[in-house]
């Protein structure tokens, strides 16, 4: 292998339980988008995979290129950054949208109170 | 002071971001602090909200603990998505005492990424937030549980 | 050593990866209603974000990080215009 055995047996061990456990999250999430019954259970759970899901994988890989280019890499933050802001933006959006649409078709299942 | 940096935090902010996605030089430095000036005099004209923090110190600690509060979140859902167990999903309308629109934004995007809470959307004429629970058995008390937990702390930080 | 641990990590990452990615297509080819594919195609973005940091990671090399923040951004901004036409049935207004 080429550039993964510059990284010592310690660090290798941290990045792959990040990897592990932040793809796992993030499965998990999608899994439950699949499987969950209503639109306002399914908007739980994405957020899954944005919040830890997402850090985890990006702690991986700011560990993997700081210790390859021997000084701290820090501009993966920024993608962490962008998913954590903007995802419960859109989500909220969205949870708006539904109830806006809800009302407006009178749906039964989810009855939001209106006063 | 505040005539040249109206918005010194903005631009603290989006100069780290600057020197973050370029290499760390003394030009990238002077550069990103200035487009970091420009951007937040850009921003003054807009006149958004000011929202003082009369005691910011307590910010970080606040933080932390919703990081925390996000992991633990993130352990009990996938638990409940991966076995399936039986839950009750449901809306909980909490009256709030907080009116800053700055700080209901973020409040917003904290229950928004924690993934036991949705915002679905707060009344302003009667201040009454609607949230969804993924699991209403999960607390005794939402209402209570949500404005000692995590609103009490913003009033004290915004002061 | 290490290489081995990692790779085997990597793959397991890029496997799961790729199920939620499928998962999100999934959501956002079936629905049933719109704001449900909506979330489909925001998860889906994010997930194909993610698998980017990975095969960064896999090949060392920097092109991956622009394209994430590219596919992040876009992605950004088409769920909160398709979240506003949901809601209002007009992007511009």
């Amino acid at each position: 292998m080429s550039h993964l055995d510059a990284i010592p047996l310690w660090a290798a061990i941290l990045i792959a339980l990040l990897l592990v456990a932040g793809s796992s999250l993030v499965l998990i999430g999608s899994i439950g988008l699949v499987r969950l019954g209503s639109f306002y259970e399914r908007i739980h759970a994405p957020t899954l995979g944005t919040s830890w899901g997402a850090g985890g994988v990006v702690l991986a890989s700011m560990l993997t290129f700081s210790i390859l280019g021997g000084r701290p890499v820090l501009h993966e933050l920024i993608i962490a950054l962008f998913i954590t802001i903007t995802m419960p933006v859109t989500l909220m959006l969205l949870g708006r949208a539904a109830l806006y649409r809800d009302r407006a078709e009178k749906a039964t299942d989810e009855p939001p109170k209106r006063v | 002071m505040t005539k040249l940096i109206p918005h010194p935090l903005l631009s603290l902010t989006l100069l780290l971001v600057w020197l973050l996605l370029t290499r760390f030089s003394l030009g990238q430095l002077v550069l990103g602090s200035a487009v970091a000036l420009v951007a937040g005099g850009a921003m003054s004209t807009l006149e958004p909200e000011k929202t003082r923090l009369r005691r910011p110190l307590l910010l970080p600690g606040y933080v932390l603990r919703i990081l925390r509060d996000v992991l633990v979140s993130n352990y009990d859902v996938a638990r409940q998505i991966v076995t399936n167990a039986p839950r009750r999903p449901g809306f909980v309308e909490i009256p709030m005492e907080l009116q800053d629109r700055n700080a209901l934004a973020l409040l917003a995007i904290i229950f928004t990424a924690m993934p036991g809470t949705a915002w679905i959307e707060y009344d302003r004429a009667r201040s009454v937030l609607t949230l969804h629970a993924f699991d209403l058995d999960g607390q005794q008390d939402w209402p209570g549980f949500i404005k000692q937990r995590y609103e009490k702390p913003l009033l004290e930080i915004l002061g | 050593m290490s290489a081995q641990i990692l790779v085997v990590a990597l793959t397991f990452a890029q496997i799961a990866l790729g199920l939620a990615l499928g998962c999100a297509a999934y959501r956002c080819l079936r629905g049933p209603r719109a704001q449900d594919r909506v979330v489909g195609l925001d998860t889906l973005y994010v997930n194909a974000m993610l698998l980017l940091v990975t095969s960064g990671i896999r090949t060392g090399g920097s092109f991956f990080f622009e394209a994430t923040l590219v596919i992040g951004m876009l992605g950004f901004v088409a769920t909160v215009a398709l979240a506003k036409f949901l809601m209002r049935g007009e992007v511009i207004e």
